[in-house]
């Protein structure tokens, strides 16, 4: 979507426009390829597995980030400032909560057996 | 067509359970029986229950806290009378009955006493504190009372049809299974632990979006009120905290209405997986409960004793730790369940880190005392007696993270958590009420009742708790509706003494009320500013108008209110009044709380329709309301001045900025 | 650093301001939602990888999913993102009929999407492979059933937004609904990235 609607400006101007859609379409682009590669991967299997989710990994966090730039205009102006700071505290407790859950249940389970 | 509800669900199998509901049905009916005599429905439904004002809603959440910090007394009550005297015999309680107490007590006490009581105070307080109108979202405001209004009537309609949990407050599977625990009681707790949380977690979003956004001009963040930035790390909390709980009650209910795996027996179940989800939001949630309570003491102990509070940035800093570190800790809570040697010694280790930030927190009031002029008023009777009780409930934490010593799950834990609870959270609710009831009413609460009650509450607490310390340490568990061990009766009966205690704190309280409204003309604040206070809330009047501010103040540093005061500029008259746009009522709030008790009721008794109808009427509250985009009011500058002028001191009124 | 908008000392308070304050306090409250939507995720993640090898009875996990089937949900989804992007833009350029193409187009894709996932659930339930059978499954069902409930809900928003275009034009309002829809949408395709890259993708392999 665009940036947030301001009511002093009416954005008519054909240019403005332009900037956007192209701005969409390499998002779409990059998420496309970073899609493409790792379902290659687990379709011809052309490398260990280990190896196919590392790369799996690293193509999704990428992609998220080409999402959150380019489909959510999250950058690093003033005016997304306060969303930025609220993300990354959300990603800090996202890896604090999931990790930790982790090491928990897999901890516990190893002492299960 | 009615599901799983039939006329068995009524309380005819016990005398103890038809008193209950008698009570409650009683209750609910002499409530209406009074409003429908004074002929005031209607002034309730315009003033009150389709209210968008923040300060009516944040009184209506400390009305509902304290009503349900009845109930959750009564719960206690009967467990400590259970206690005493069942040694050796079955006492007065059959264990059914005691196990949906000790549920239940704990589930209203978390749920619907301190959170309605901390968010009422936000609701009240913060708003003012930082110099805005409104909060950022008045119509999400009132659907979170109502909500969370819904939650507590669930858990009390449960005493008429059907039956609460007997799971504990933490509803651990597989025993809140559909295996182990088939009737009602577990879904009761389900739904109305969901109502109460989504309602808080749209707290959260809300307060956390009026402090960021709303705050007057020139109010920095390192220039708000200690309250205020309680304020912000409890939401912050909130939010992040919540979905927790959210998808802990969610997949229990999965299991138990769609026979999912997720925490059953066997077919791949993990309930220490639930274990884990829940204490995620748990630990978080104890945070919840007491930084808005030292956000209180930080309040009193500056005004109470003359002086700007000691080392404000250090206060800031510590809030802040300890709203980090309380999410990275949550395994404390369940050590003894089997983790390996470096998981527990990694969590066992980080969670007394917290001591550290609370240290710092406690030094600083105290040396905002030190060479202070102390008044000792009952909101600072109530500080005080926190510090002392608190430092001990702490210590016996210390002793609780050590892994393999034998007291854990007993009743020395019991004690532990009712020390933090009770003189460290609800000492720091009541303290903020007593401090801000003259803002919200416009007259002070009575000295002498409410000195009593503090001493009452106080002396009560260490009868009640100090002896279920020691019985712990003897080896008592937790939970017991009868026991055999002869050594352990006498403490049982201390306990059951400052439980009567707490009772007379409780009655004194609403004595106080009572004689507070009977003699209210001569306890009335003319000022606005009872205490001499020095932030900004004591800035409006008392009550304040819809709008708070006629004139929104610009801040130049911390305890605005006291500078105006110190340079004169309290006494000032705005050269001219200005039109305000303020929210207008709705009653789609209530609607959509209403409609919500309808949906989870009927999911708890599994009659389908009807929560189609209730949830249908959910998103029709809610789509009324989302399309309104001009709901406001205006109020014109001549009206504006007309309220102002009818203050009847000068000192209230502020300059803002010269017109 | 504060965020705070001067107010009426400067004069009567404009429903112009009162507005724009509002919106972008929306804007920002919303984007909290979402921070707590991503808990509620991630938990949801979190509990399927710890059960993800809960098959109590032996059933078998790995030939539950199908690797086409999973590709082109993911494109449905990542076209919907870059038409609702194009509705962004006709929206930002006030062309009102032209947002409502794109928006329908959006909708598309995304029933696209919800019709695949059901058909794959029923698939697997009629196999005997339901939530019901296992811990695994539960979890499974319940992640991927939550991120489809999240789209479907996504498209009865469309529906009214699309409504709300329909009779009141692109006023400011509705502009910043559609605003917030898109965070919505976008997070949501962010949240299947999760999900193939966490689900399915491993359990193929």
């Amino acid at each position: 979507m665009a940036a947030p609607p301001r009511l002093s400006k009416m954005p008519t101007s054909p240019h403005r426009r332009q900037s956007t859609i192209k701005g969409y379409l390499v998002g779409a682009v990059l998420a496309l390829v970073l899609t493409a590669i790792p379902f290659g991967l687990v379709a011809t299997r052309t490398l260990r597995p280990i190896q196919i989710l590392v790369v799996i990994g690293i193509a999704g966090t990428t992609q998220a980030v080409v999402h959150l730039r380019y489909f959510l205009h999250l950058d690093l102006k003033p005016s997304s400032q306060n969303k930025l700071i609220a993300l990354c505290f959300a990603a800090v407790v996202l890896f604090i909560l999931f990790g930790g859950t982790l090491w928990i249940m897999f901890n516990l389970n190893y002492r299960k057996m | 067509m009615l599901g799983k509800l039939t006329i068995d669900a009524l309380p005819f199998y016990s005398g103890i359970a038809m008193g209950g509901a008698l009570i409650v049905v009683l209750g609910v009916l002499g409530v209406v029986a009074l409003v429908t005599w004074l002929g005031q429905w209607r002034y309730l439904w315009t003033e009150w229950l389709t209210s968008l004002d923040h300060k009516k809603i944040g009184i209506m959440y400390v009305t509902l806290a304290l009503l349900m910090l009845v109930r959750g007394f009564i719960d206690a009550m009967m467990m400590r009378t259970q206690q005493a005297v069942a040694l050796n015999s079955d006492g007065y309680l059959p264990p059914g009955h005691f196990d949906q107490i000790f549920t239940s007590h704990a589930t209203i006490m978390v749920f619907f006493v301190a959170i309605p009581f901390l968010v009422g105070l936000f609701n009240v307080v913060v708003p003012q504190q930082i110099g805005a109108r409104r909060v950022a979202f008045p119509f999400m405001n009132s659907v979170c009372l109502w909500m969370t209004t819904a939650g507590a009537a669930l858990v009390m309609i449960s005493l008429v049809i059907g039956n609460f949990s007997t799971a504990g407050w933490n509803a651990y599977p597989p025993y809140s299974e559909a295996q182990f625990s088939p009737d009602v009681g577990v879904d009761y707790w389900i739904w109305a632990i969901l109502l109460s949380a989504v309602g808080s977690m749209l707290t959260g979003i809300n307060f956390l979006v009026t402090i960021v956004k709303r705050r007057a001009p020139g109010m920095r963040l390192m220039m708000m009120p200690l309250f205020t930035w309680a304020t912000l790390c409890t939401n912050i909390l909130m939010v992040f905290a919540f979905p927790a709980l959210i998808v802990t009650a969610a997949l229990l209910g999965l299991d138990r209405y769609l026979g999912m795996h997720f925490f059953t027996e066997g077919d791949g179940g993990n309930a220490m997986n639930y274990v884990s989800l829940f204490w995620i939001w748990g630990h978080p949630d104890v945070y919840i409960l007491i930084l808005p309570a030292f956000g209180v003491y930080s309040e009193v102990v500056a005004t109470f004793s003359g002086r700007r509070i000691f080392g404000y940035e250090s206060l800031v800093y510590s809030t802040v730790a300890i709203t980090v570190l309380s999410l990275v800790v949550w395994l404390h809570h369940f050590l003894t369940m089997g983790a390996g040697a470096d998981v527990n010694a990694f969590f066992g280790s980080a969670a007394p880190l917290i001591a550290i930030p609370t240290a710092v927190t406690i030094f600083d009031w105290l040396f905002t005392m030190y060479r202070g002029r102390v008044q000792f008023t009952v909101p600072m009777l109530f500080t005080l007696g926190f510090i002392v009780t608190f430092i001990i409930g702490g210590m016996t934490g210390a002793l609780l993270a050590v892994v393999p010593v034998d007291i854990h799950n007993t009743t020395f834990l019991v004690a532990h958590f009712h020390n933090l609870l009770i003189p460290g959270a609800l000492f720091g609710y009541f303290a903020g009420y007593q401090y801000w009831f003259p803002k919200a009413f416009g007259f002070k609460l009575e000295e002498k009742w409410g000195r009593r009650a503090f001493w009452a509450w106080i002396v009560g607490f260490c009868l009640a708790f100090i002896p279920l310390s020691i019985v712990g340490l003897m080896g008592m568990p937790q939970r017991l509706n009868r026991y055999y061990d002869a050594s352990w009766q006498p403490y049982l009966i201390v306990a059951e003494c400052g439980a009567l205690f707490i009772l007379c704190g409780i009655i004194f309280l609403a004595v106080q009320l009572a004689a507070s409204i009977r003699n209210r003309a001569a306890l009335a604040v003319s000022t606005g500013d009872p205490w001499d206070a020095r932030t900004l809330e004591w800035a409006t009047a008392s009550p304040p108008a819809a709008y708070n501010f006629a004139v929104v103040p610009h801040v130049h540093g911390i305890d605005p209110w006291w500078a105006m005061k110190q340079a004169g500029a309290a006494a000032n008259r705005p050269a001219r009044f200005h039109d305000i746009i303020m929210p207008g009522n709705s009653s789609a709030g209530a609607a959509l709380g209403a409609m919500s008790f309808v949906f989870a009721f009927a999911m708890v008794w599994q009659i389908w329709w009807l929560a189609a109808v209730g949830a249908l009427g959910m998103f029709a509250a809610v789509l009324s309301q989302t399309f309104r985009d001009h709901a406001e009011h205006r109020i014109p500058a001549s009206e504006v001045e007309a309220i102002e002028s009818r203050r009847i001191l000068a000192a209230p009124l502020i300059s803002g900025v010269p017109t | 650093m504060t965020d705070a908008v001067v107010t009426a000392g400067h004069g009567d308070e404009t429903a112009a301001e009162t507005a724009e304050r509002a919106i972008d306090e929306k804007t920002y409250g919303f984007w909290i939602y979402l921070m707590s939507d991503a808990i509620i995720f991630a938990l949801l993640f979190a509990t399927f990888v710890v059960m993800s090898h809960n098959n109590a009875d032996g059933s078998d996990r790995h030939t539950l999913f199908r690797l086409p089937h999973t590709f082109a949900e993911t494109m449905l989804l990542l076209a919907s993102s870059t038409t609702l992007g194009c509705s962004g833009a006709a929206m930002a350029a006030g062309q009102r009929w032209r947002t409502l193409i794109w928006l329908g187009v959006t909708f598309l894709l995304g029933l696209g999407f919800v019709t695949m996932e059901i058909s794959e659930f029923y698939r697997m339930a009629a196999a005997g492979a339901g939530p019901w059978r296992n811990g695994f499954l539960s979890a499974f069902f319940t992640l991927v059933g939550t991120h489809a409930i999240h789209v479907s809900a996504g498209l009865v928003w469309i529906v009214l937004l699309g409504c709300e275009v329909t009779l009141r034009g692109l006023n400011p309002f509705v502009v910043s609904r559609l605003y917030r829809f898109g965070l919505f949408w976008h997070f949501l395709v962010i949240v299947w990235i999760g999900i193939f890259s966490v689900v399915y993708l491993p359990e193929i392999l």
